[in-house]
C-alpha cells in the first residue's frame, strides 16, 4: 500500500508570454490588455482559411536567450507542429506548437531548497507556441450557459518550460516559479506584472501512487496553494486506503481547491503533425551572439561581496529585478555605509509594507528611501519611528497626496529623538545591571533568559520609551564590556 | 483503413453529432479518398523531397489589425464585442 507520508514529487509546466511587440505569427500588437475584445486580430490569428503564419524572429531570439540562461541545449533542428483539439479558445481548431522537435532540451535552474542551500531542478525542454484565445464563462462555475471568446490573446508568443519531477514540496514549486520569473525579468523578455503573463500546470504525486495533473494555475501564490491542497487530498485518500486516480484536475483560484476535470484527451487524440506552413529552424549557431546580462545568482553573489549583504537579504533583494535595482539606487551615494541598514529596511520592512498595501515598488522614490535610511543611520529617529515615517511616505504616494521628505515627516510628527534619550537608557541599563547581579552571572553563564530579563527591567525603568532595537544594542554592548 | 469506430471517435473529438447511418457512409467515403493516396504512393519519384529552406522569419513589427466590426462579421452570435460560443467544459 502507498505510504501517506511518502515523498511528495512535483514537476511543473510553465507557460510564459514573451514580451514581443507583435504576435508570434502575425503583425497584430501584443499590447491588448487595455483594449476591447477582438480588436487585435487579423486573418492569421483568427485562423481564416488561406492565411499563412510568418514566424516572429524576436520571439525565437527571446526563447533562445531563456534557453541559454537556463543552461539548455539548442537542438540542431527544431520545427513547429499542429496540436489538434476542438475548443472555442482555438479559432483554427489547432494550436501551432512544438512537439517532437522542440527548440531546446535539458538545462536546469537552481533554487533554494527547503533545507537551505542551492538545489538544481532539471529541465526537460523549452518550446515555443502560440497562446490560445481567452474565454469568459458566463453563468456559474459548474453550469454556465455559454462562453464569450476574445481572440486578442490568440497568437501571443509563449514559451513552455517543462521541468523534471525534481521538486519535493509545494514550497519548492513556488521557489522554482519565483526564481524562473526573476530570471526571465533579468533577461528582459517577460513582464511579470501583466495579468495572465504566466500560467502553470503542475504534476504532483505521492511516491508510489499515480500522478495528478493540476491545470489552470494563474498566479505565483496559486502554485503553492493548489499543490498544498492536492498533497492533503492525496494523503487523505491514501490514509483511507483508497487509490489515487491518474487524472487532470482544475484549480479554482477563488476557492483554493482543485476539482476533477473532464477526462483529458489522450495524447494521440491531439493528432500532432508537422506544421506544413512553416519551415524548420536551424538556429543553434545564434547562441554565440547572445550576450546574457547579469542573472539573479550572480547578482546575489555580487550583493554579498560588494555590499556585504547577508545571504537572505541578497536572496530577497535580487529575487525581483525592480527590488534589486531599487536597492542599488538607494545606496548609490554611500555603498558600504548605507547597505547594512538599507538591506534590512528594503528587504524586510519596505517589502512587507508594500505587500500589506498591495502597492507597487514603482511608486516609491529611491531618494526618499535613502533619506529615511540616513535618518536611521544618524540615529536621529528610532526604528519604531522609522516604520512610522515609512508608512506615512507610502500612504502619501498611494493616495497621490503631495509627498513629504522623510525629514519633513520627522519634523511634522516630532519624531526626532530628544538629546539625552540615549543617556536615559544608558543610565537605566547601568541601574538594571547593578541591581541584578544574578542576571549578570546568568548572562556570563550563557543563559539566554538573562538578556530578556534585563531588557524587561530597563523597559520598566524607562516606561517603555526606549527603542527595543537600540536598547538591545546598548545592553548587549554594556554586558560585553562587563564580561571582559 | 478507417473503421466506423475511428469515424465516431473523430466526430466526438470535433464535437460533431452524426446520425446512426452516417458512420458507415463516412467510413466508406474516407476509405475511398485514402485509396487515392495509395495510388500516389505508387508514383515513382526521387524519394526524399529536399528543400534547403530554414529560418524563414519576419521582423517583430506591428501591422494593423482588423476592426472589431470586421472581425465579428462572420460570427454567428456576438455579445459586447465577444464572439459567443456554446460552453464546452
Amino acid at each position: 500500500m502507498a505510504d501517506p507520508d511518502g515523498q511528495v514529487i512535483v514537476g511543473l509546466e510553465v507557460h510564459c508570454q514573451l514580451d514581443t511587440k507583435s504576435k508570434l505569427f502575425c503583425g497584430c500588437s501584443t499590447d491588448y490588455r487595455s483594449d476591447g475584445p477582438n480588436t487585435h486580430v487579423c486573418p492569421i490569428c483568427l485562423g481564416l482559411p488561406g492565411a499563412m503564419p510568418a514566424l516572429n524572429k524576436r520571439a525565437i531570439e527571446y526563447a533562445m536567450k531563456v534557453a541559454k540562461a537556463l543552461n539548455c541545449e539548442i537542438l540542431n533542428e527544431s520545427e513547429f507542429s499542429r496540436k489538434n483539439y476542438f475548443y472555442p479558445d482555438l479559432d483554427k481548431a489547432y494550436q501551432i506548437t512544438q512537439y517532437d522537435k522542440p527548440l531546446a532540451e535539458g538545462g536546469y535552474l537552481e533554487i533554494e531548497s527547503d533545507e537551505g542551500g542551492e538545489r538544481k531542478i532539471r529541465l526537460t525542454r523549452i518550446h515555443v507556441e502560440e497562446d490560445p484565445g481567452r474565454l469568459v464563462h458566463m453563468g456559474n462555475v459548474e453550469r454556465g450557459k455559454y462562453s464569450l471568446v476574445d481572440y486578442n490573446r490568440a497568437g501571443i508568443p509563449l514559451i513552455e518550460i517543462v521541468s523534471e519531477p525534481d521538486m519535493r514540496s509545494p514550497k519548492e514549486a513556488r521557489k522554482f516559479l519565483n526564481k524562473l520569473r526573476a530570471t526571465l525579468e533579468y533577461l528582459n523578455v517577460f513582464d511579470s506584472e501583466k495579468e495572465g503573463s504566466i500560467r502553470v500546470d503542475a504534476n504532483i504525486s505521492i511516491k508510489g501512487s499515480e500522478r495528478v495533473e493540476v491545470k489552470n494555475i494563474t498566479s505565483y501564490k496559486g502554485v503553492e496553494k493548489a499543490l498544498t491542497f492536492e498533497v492533503t487530498r492525496q494523503k487523505n485518500l491514501i490514509r483511507r486506503g483508497q487509490k489515487i486516480e491518474r487524472e487532470t484536475r482544475h484549480y479554482l483560484e477563488a476557492r483554493g481547491v482543485t476539482q476533477a476535470g473532464r477526462s483529458k484527451e489522450q495524447e494521440h487524440d491531439y493528432r500532432y503533425f508537422p506544421e506544413p506552413d512553416l519551415r524548420p529552424l536551424r538556429v543553434r549557431s545564434w547562441l554565440d551572439g547572445i550576450v546574457l546580462p547579469e542573472l539573479p545568482d550572480a547578482r546575489r553573489e555580487r550583493f554579498m561581496a560588494e555590499y556585504g549583504c547577508s545571504l537572505n537579504h541578497a536572496r530577497t533583494l535580487t529575487g525581483e529585478l525592480k527590488l534589486a535595482n531599487f536597492f542599488e539606487k538607494v545606496v548609490a551615494s554611500d555603498k558600504r555605509g548605507l547597505s547594512p541598514l538599507a538591506a534590512t529596511w528594503i528587504a524586510d520592512t519596505l517589502k512587507g509594507e508594500l505587500n500589506y498595501r498591495d502597492m507597487s515598488l514603482d511608486l516609491v522614490e529611491p531618494a526618499a528611501m535613502t533619506g529615511l535610511v540616513l535618518l536611521l543611520k544618524a540615529e536621529t529617529i528610532t526604528d519604531k519611528s522609522g516604520v512610522e515615517v515609512l508608512r506615512v511616505m507610502l500612504d502619501q504616494r498611494l493616495k497621490n497626496e503631495p509627498a513629504e521628505t522623510p525629514d519633513a515627516i520627522v519634523k511634522r510628527l516630532n519624531l526626532a529623538k530628544t538629546p539625552g534619550d540615549t543617556g536615559a537608557i544608558t543610565k537605566a541599563i547601568d541601574e538594571a545591571i547593578t541591581e541584578n547581579p544574578k542576571a549578570l552571572d546568568d548572562y556570563r553563564a550563557g543563559r539566554s533568559g538573562a538578556l530578556n530579563f534585563l531588557v524587561g527591567q530597563v523597559m520598566k525603568k524607562t516606561r517603555g520609551k526606549a527603542d527595543p532595537a537600540e536598547l538591545n544594542r546598548l545592553l548587549t554592548g554594556e554586558l560585553k564590556k562587563r564580561e571582559a | 483503413m478507417v473503421t466506423e469506430n475511428d469515424v465516431q471517435h473523430i466526430a466526438d473529438l470535433a464535437d460533431v453529432g452524426i446520425g446512426d447511418a452516417e458512420p458507415g457512409m463516412f467510413t466508406h467515403q474516407f476509405n475511398a479518398i485514402l485509396e487515392y493516396f495509395d495510388i500516389l504512393d505508387r508514383v515513382e519519384g526521387s524519394g526524399e523531397v529536399t528543400r534547403d529552406l530554414y529560418n524563414i522569419l519576419r521582423e517583430d513589427e506591428i501591422e494593423p489589425s482588423l476592426s472589431q466590426e470586421e472581425v465579428l462579421k462572420n460570427a454567428p452570435a456576438t455579445e459586447d464585442g465577444f464572439i459567443k460560443a456554446p460552453r464546452v467544459m
